[in-house]
């Protein structure tokens, strides 16, 4: 039997036999599998924003219906501030962030990254009216440990923060990682970015409830507040989105 | 009579008295890494026992006619497939806990857990009591990952499955929660002390000295 089972060609059999049952059910898998997939990785990204424009409540789980109804993608240049349109189907600003067509050298900032496209995506809430009350507008820094990806919404006037949502980073959970955490979360709702056309907003040590410009930073994780400072000055800055909300171009 | 005894002594012998954590010191890399909350601890026990289980029914149904050459390979041939499959159904139904999860369940081709039943088990036994092999395997990692993901959430975060047990104070509550226990290292210290725990219980796992 043994001897049986050693012979070259036999070996070969069963090798290339294990393969290409293998390879089937993977494959089979992953072509039977990837609709859902996408799906599940639309609407996660989708429930971020949802989030952002505070409608969670009012979304009660139905992420892309409210999505559809309340939210509109918009593309800008970043430079000028203005709205273009889609530059190709499906474009995501962190994608072509190294695409020679589209990317834009970051330099003078501590931001943490590079490179950043020429091109953002942001994304415009509505009320029923189809009047703007929110931007949600995607920044991203580095915090400790890599670069933390998070959403900013603020309000029509192109100044106060409602929401600062990190949606991927890698902090330290219990320390950096309580940029997710709720309570702190909610000591952005009402903060102003900008005093007099300077960017204004702080994340800082102490008793600053009260101080419309500063936000406390997170005891035991200096590195990732830090993070979130750089990367909220860069993006409200004229590299940023400065121009954008300078020009209020959502209310023409 | 016998053979359910046999039975019983494969599902259940991994549990507490040849359990692949505690005793085996095997797979010790994910019971470090995601045990930090209990979903997730959860998920991965599942995803791991469902693989351990059917890596050992399929290799024990071919066990004779792998070429003993390339067993190891063809082992790892299955036992990717099996992985990559339950990585993709997690993907498409329960996104979120795949997200946190990321590269562990991909790491499962490589637990030590999983290759050391198919070769010291699987390929000498038959299918139905292989599968019952990797299913016991899969309980014995299972229970000590639940143990160790208990421990970690209840009081690293304050929180059971998502639920507040003990409130923080960062929340308005008064318990402090141990900032230790949330790093991935602190297993080594659980794993541990559940080892020497089992080995009080039962000393006849003790390593003979030298």
């Amino acid at each position: 039997m043994s001897a049986k089972k050693e012979t070259l060609g036999k070996t070969v059999g069963v090798v290339v036999a294990v393969c290409l049952v293998c390879s089937i059910i993977v494959s089979s898998a992953a072509v039977g599998l990837r609709d859902l997939q996408e799906t599940n990785a639309a609407i996660d990204k989708q429930s971020n924003i949802v989030e952002a424009a505070g409608l969670i409540d009012l979304a009660a789980g139905d992420i892309s219906g409210t999505f559809n109804k309340y939210i509109e993608e918009r593309f800008i240049n970043l430079e000028t501030g203005e709205y273009v349109d889609e530059p190709k189907d499906g474009y995501d600003m962190y994608k072509e962030a190294k695409n020679p067509k589209f990317s834009v050298e970051v330099t003078n900032s501590n931001v943490g990254f590079k490179q950043r496209a020429s091109i953002a995506n942001i994304y415009l809430v509505k009320n029923d009216a189809g009047e703007v009350t929110r931007l949600v507008l995607p920044v991203h820094g580095s915090g400790l440990w890599d670069l933390m990806y998070g959403l900013l919404a603020i309000d029509a006037d192109g100044n106060t923060v409602r929401e600062l949502i990190y949606y991927q980073h890698k902090e330290t959970p219990g320390l950096g990682g309580e940029i997710q955490n709720p309570s702190w979360k909610a000591k952005w709702d009402g903060k102003k970015l900008f005093d007099d056309g300077k960017v204004a907003i702080e994340v800082n040590k102490g008793d600053n409830s009260n101080d419309q410009y500063a936000v406390d930073a997170l005891s035991g994780a200096t590195l990732t507040s830090n993070g979130v400072q750089n990367t909220l000055t860069y993006w409200a800055g004229k590299n940023g989105f400065g121009p954008y909300l300078k020009n209020q171009t959502w209310k023409s | 009579m016998a053979e359910i005894k046999e039975m019983k002594q494969v599902l259940f012998g991994p549990v507490l008295n040849n359990n692949p954590i505690a005793l085996q010191v095997l797979g010790v890399c994910s019971a470090l890494a995601i045990t930090t909350k209990l979903e997730t601890a959860l998920v991965m026990s599942l995803a791991l026992t469902t693989v351990t289980a059917f890596s050992n029914l399929f290799i024990s149904l071919i066990r004779n006619h792998i070429p003993s050459s390339v067993r190891i390979i063809i082992q790892m041939t299955i036992i990717a497939s099996l992985v990559i499959v339950v990585d993709q159904i997690l993907k498409a139904y329960s996104y979120e806990i795949s997200k946190q999860l990321s590269v562990f369940v991909g790491l499962i081709i490589t637990n030590c857990i999983v290759m050391g039943r198919a070769e010291a088990y699987a390929m000498k036994s038959p299918p139905f009591m292989s599968f019952l092999d990797g299913l016991g395997n899969g309980i014995g990692y299972s229970v000590v990952l639940i143990i160790i993901g208990t421990i970690k959430e209840l009081f690293g975060f304050g929180t059971l499955l998502g639920f507040e047990i003990l409130p923080l104070i960062q929340n308005g509550g008064w318990y402090q929660g141990n900032g230790l226990l949330i790093l991935p290292f602190s297993s080594f210290f659980l794993i541990g002390g559940l080892i020497w725990v089992i080995r009080t219980i039962r000393p006849a796992q003790v390593e003979p000295k030298g």
